[in-house]
């Protein structure tokens, strides 16, 4: 194979890099704390950009009959914008923090697999970059988030732009896929002596079970992208009607992988909130065991439930009714989750800083996503409710009140970790209250219009069907909700430059992340820590009063082994790129690619190692 | 770093796991979709016009032979007998390779003599993309089988100490294998048996 | 590197608690065998519907021999197991349902 000559003949010696510094640091890192910053800031970017594209879409639906912008442009924009908060904004902010904080939180020097990790992260810069360039390519994806074929296949939609939300996604998935490996391995095999599962921080089980969720989800959405590829580039046949296709087949495929991915971008910002209330309110986490469990089942229940994104399809009253059952199950650990973040405030003495706020606000935001969500897991009353505005305003409770107040949540509570400094907290409370605000002046109304039969994915309505005031008073509040974004980003840019310093310890923490310096050094803990139970530094604070006195560290900071940094990660990235590329342009290009990650890939395993993966 | 692992199983070999258990869900849906579609819409060419049964229980047996093959190659190495080691990874690789020409005979065979491309019918387009993919599986295997022959052969590095280096790579041989097992069960002879009352 | 050590020293009980070549032999020879019983009885017509246990009976075994032999999950840690099997459970779990959905089973 092409592989074989390509040390044969050359006697190439690799050199890795040693300590590079600037930009080139950052391309060639495997350090998790920079690599976190980097899916971070990346990710808000991207954040930022489909607000941008809500904002035209909320422009654009003001007033009745309006013509700002174009029909085919407007379906691009709803397509774009769901995929980007989805892919590109709450999954990889998600993954920031595994990034950032997991390998704190369980007492490592870093992942399992450092290259795999920076891999993952230059795979989503990749798809990121893939996905957005449609823009400017000829083009973006039109169908919706999910696609749906036949919808998607070359007869309905030709040109460029569901090529580039395929192969798009691909790459996504595989950077989601090598990072959940790689968590999945970290969180089994680098947890700190003593610390059992079951005194694992919830962050890092809601992780834990994220990861899991993603690596059994993912090979579904592939399998269903190829087969759609292979209809659009080589004439298959999988969804061609013409040919006997069965036109749900899709559907099924993508909602198997669809529903256990909404858990996929709930989860991590539950593992969040139940950090945060706990440090805030100054008690344990009530029932540890029945939060862990109740997540297993919900991440359990979310294969069994698929159907109910489809009851409008015809599956016949017996289908329905058992997926009515099995999604009306899910409120249960869901309840009880509700119920034990209640209890964790309970008495506690609870101080109302802006992460327990956003904390909260999760919790009222995402209690209304879910009371929503109970009404249409019932397939008769789902009828009414398919495909209207009811639907776009469950999914943005349980999305933005959810996942990103709790992503907003996990940024204020662990910025002076991550920068060392310290937040403005008056604009922190703004920034809450405006987004609190606007987010349900924005998504509320949106349930009436709904009822009143406003379908979603509409480029614009009739003025007499009575949804113009709702409509332009929605709008008004969605520029709110993107006043208080922009006070978020001055606050971020302020307060990283030149905020207070913010100590080891700002919060009283009760997780190991908070025993060692803020930034941490780069080797995280000199000692590896030992843990005796759960929130083991919050009982060993208890128990030394003066908590000054600190053990004088036998490790020397030299002895220190750490991964060294790599280039070959980006490599393969880049080999990924021009492939993708490839398949929509032209496959020599697929071709050229294929073979720069195999001589890449061989370079990476051939690369003299030193780090914990030569294991 | 701690070069203690929590568990004491080594990073790798948990990593190649989860990546299987990943794996079964994609050849699944493959699997899945080619089962969902059998039957509908053109018939012919159809799994009983195309098959040869006697000619892919070779490739079959083939296949099974390279595990077999691929244990003993483990079962030298670790026992440091590097000679027989790589006679038979190269047995072993021989034998990945004669079954991909065996699949490279078959879907010739049946593009150009039975008229069946993936075009054709949703057979067709089921059929390739679920052999393809498997197909594209044992090529990534040969190719990382050859890898290690190498640099066994020329770089000397493949001994006892770096054992885990093979094991990583049979455990997604022998995958491959049992993913075969299956698609030869459901596809091949449950797809064309002829006993079928009225079929 | 300690796992290194490790598994160098936990490398003498491989060898023990591992198959010898005889018994991965011997896997090998019960695959064939039940490799041509798939083969012989998928031409027993008169099985009928009768075939899809038998081919059934037949392919989860050879699978099971592999995974546990060649795979050596027989030998090694439970974990290894649970993080297959879970993988393995869900895809068929899921996939048949799916086919059910399909109208397969009715």
């Amino acid at each position: 194979m092409t592989t074989i000559p390509f040390k044969l003949p050359l006697n190439i010696k690799l050199y890795r890099p040693v300590s590079p510094t600037g930009v080139w640091g950052w391309l060639t890192t495997v350090d998790h704390k920079k690599i976190g910053v980097l899916y971070g800031v990346t990710a808000f970017i991207m954040f930022l950009t489909g607000g941008i594209e809500a904002m035209l879409i909320r422009t654009q639906l003001i007033a009745p009959e309006l013509k700002i912008i174009a029909p085919e442009v407007y379906n691009q924009l709803f397509t774009m914008h769901a995929t980007t908060m989805i892919f590109l904004a709450i999954m990889p902010l998600s993954a920031a923090f595994f990034n950032f904080i997991i390998p704190l939180q369980i007492g490592a020097r870093d992942v399992a697999f450092p290259r795999l990790n920076a891999f993952s992260y230059w795979a989503f810069l990749a798809g990121a970059l893939i996905m957005k360039s449609s823009w400017f390519l000829g083009g973006s994806p039109n169908a919706g988030w999910f696609g749906y074929a036949p919808i998607t296949t070359a007869t309905f939609n030709p040109g460029n732009g569901i090529d580039f939300w395929i192969i798009g996604l691909q790459v996504l998935g595989v950077a989601s896929l090598a990072a959940s490996f790689n968590f999945i391995v970290t969180i089994i095999n680098l947890r700190a002596p003593g610390m059992t599962m079951m005194r694992l921080p919830l962050f890092t089980w809601m992780t834990f079970i994220t990861a899991i969720l993603l690596i059994l989800a993912f090979p579904v959405i592939t399998v269903a992208l190829i087969e759609l590829m292979l209809d659009r580039t080589f004439d298959f046949n999988f969804f061609n009607t013409k040919a006997g296709a069965n036109p749900i087949l899709w559907q099924h495929l993508f909602w198997i992988f669809g529903h256990p991915e909404v858990y996929i971008l709930i989860l991590p910002a539950m593992g969040i909130v139940s950090e945060v209330l706990p440090t805030f309110s100054r008690k344990p986490i009530f029932g540890y065991p029945a939060m862990v469990l109740a997540a297993s089942f919900i991440a359990f229940m979310g294969w069994l439930v698929w159907s109910h994104h489809m009851f409008t399809t015809g599956l016949g009253p017996i289908a329905n009714s058992v997926f009515t059952l099995t999604t009306m199950l899910i409120a249960i650990p869901t309840g009880v989750k509700m119920f034990n973040w209640l209890g964790t405030m309970w008495g506690g003495d609870i101080d109302f800083k802006t992460p327990t706020l956003f904390a909260v606000g999760f919790m009222s935001m995402f209690l209304i996503g879910g009371i929503s969500g109970v009404m249409h897991s019932f397939s008769a009353s789902d009828y009414q409710q398919q495909d209207t505005y009811f639907i776009v305003a469950h999914i943005h409770y349980v999305l933005f009140g959810g996942s990103i107040f709790g992503i907003f949540a996990g940024i204020y509570y662990w910025f002076p970790k991550i920068t060392g400094r310290m937040y403005d907290e008056k604009l922190g409370k703004l920034n809450f209250w405006i987004m609190f605000i606007g987010q349900n002046l924005t998504f509320f109304p949106m349930h009436w219009v709904g009822m009143q039969g406003m379908p979603r994915r509409i480029f614009t309505y009739d003025s007499g069907m009575g949804w113009a005031f709702w409509n332009g008073f929605e709008t008004i509040a969605a520029y709110a909700i993107a006043f208080g974004v922009l006070i978020f980003v001055i606050n971020m840019i302020k307060s990283w430059t030149g905020g207070k310093k913010a100590g080891d310890d700002p919060w009283d923490g009760r997780t190991l992340e908070w025993s060692i310096p803020s930034p941490p050094p780069v080797y995280n803990f000199r000692d590896i820590p030992i843990v005796k139970s759960l929130d083991d530094f919050w009982h060993t604070k208890q128990k030394s009063s003066n908590s000054n006195t600190k053990v004088k560290s036998k490790t020397k900071v030299s002895d220190i082994h750490l991964p060294q940094p790599s280039y070959w990660p980006l490599l393969v990235a880049v080999g990924l790129t021009i492939a993708g590329f490839g398949i929509i342009y032209n496959l020599v290009f697929t071709g050229i690619g294929i073979g720069i990650m195999l001589i890449t890939v061989c370079a990476w395993s051939f690369e003299p190692v030193n780090e914990p993966d030569s294991h | 770093m701690s070069d203690e692992t929590t568990t004491g199983l080594s990073h790798r070999k948990l990593l190649i796991w989860v990546f299987l258990g990943s794996d079964c869900m994609f050849f699944a849906s493959l699997i899945g979709t080619y089962l969902i579609y059998k039957g509908s819409g053109v018939l012919h060419p159809g799994p009983a016009d195309v098959f040869d049964i006697p000619t892919t229980s070779v490739s079959t047996f083939v296949l099974l032979m390279s595990s077999m093959s691929m244990v003993f190659a483990y079962a030298y190495l670790v026992r440091d007998d590097i000679k027989a080691f790589r006679i038979w990874m190269f047995s072993t690789i021989i034998m990945g390779s004669t079954f991909l020409g065996f699949q490279v005979f078959e879907f010739s065979e049946f593009y150009f003599h039975d008229d069946l491309s993936p075009q054709t019918n949703l057979f067709g387009t089921t059929f390739y993309a679920l052999t393809g993919t498997h197909g594209l599986h044992v090529t990534i295997g040969v190719i990382w089988l050859g890898i290690i022959f190498y640099s066994s052969l020329f770089r000397n590095t493949v001994t006892s100490k770096t054992n885990l280096d093979l094991d990583l790579a049979a455990l997604y041989w022998h995958f491959v294998d049992i993913v075969w097992i299956v698609i030869f069960a459901v596809v091949y002879l449950f797809g064309t048996f002829t006993g079928f009352p009225s079929s | 590197m300690s796992v290194e050590i490790k598994n160098q020293s936990n490398h003498i009980d491989e060898s023990h608690s591992h198959p010898k070549p005889m018994t991965y032999f011997k896997v090998a020879m019960a695959l064939v065998i039940l490799t041509s019983l798939e083969i012989l009885v998928f031409y027993f017509d008169w099985l009928g519907y009768g075939i899809i246990p038998v081919l059934a009976f037949l392919s989860i075994a050879k699978f099971a021999i592999v995974v546990m032999y060649y795979m050596h999950l027989k030998f090694d840690s439970k974990l290894f197991t649970y993080v297959f099997m879970s993988g393995l459970i869900l895809a068929t779990v899921v996939i048949l349902w799916l086919m059910a959905l399909f109208g397969w089973f009715v």
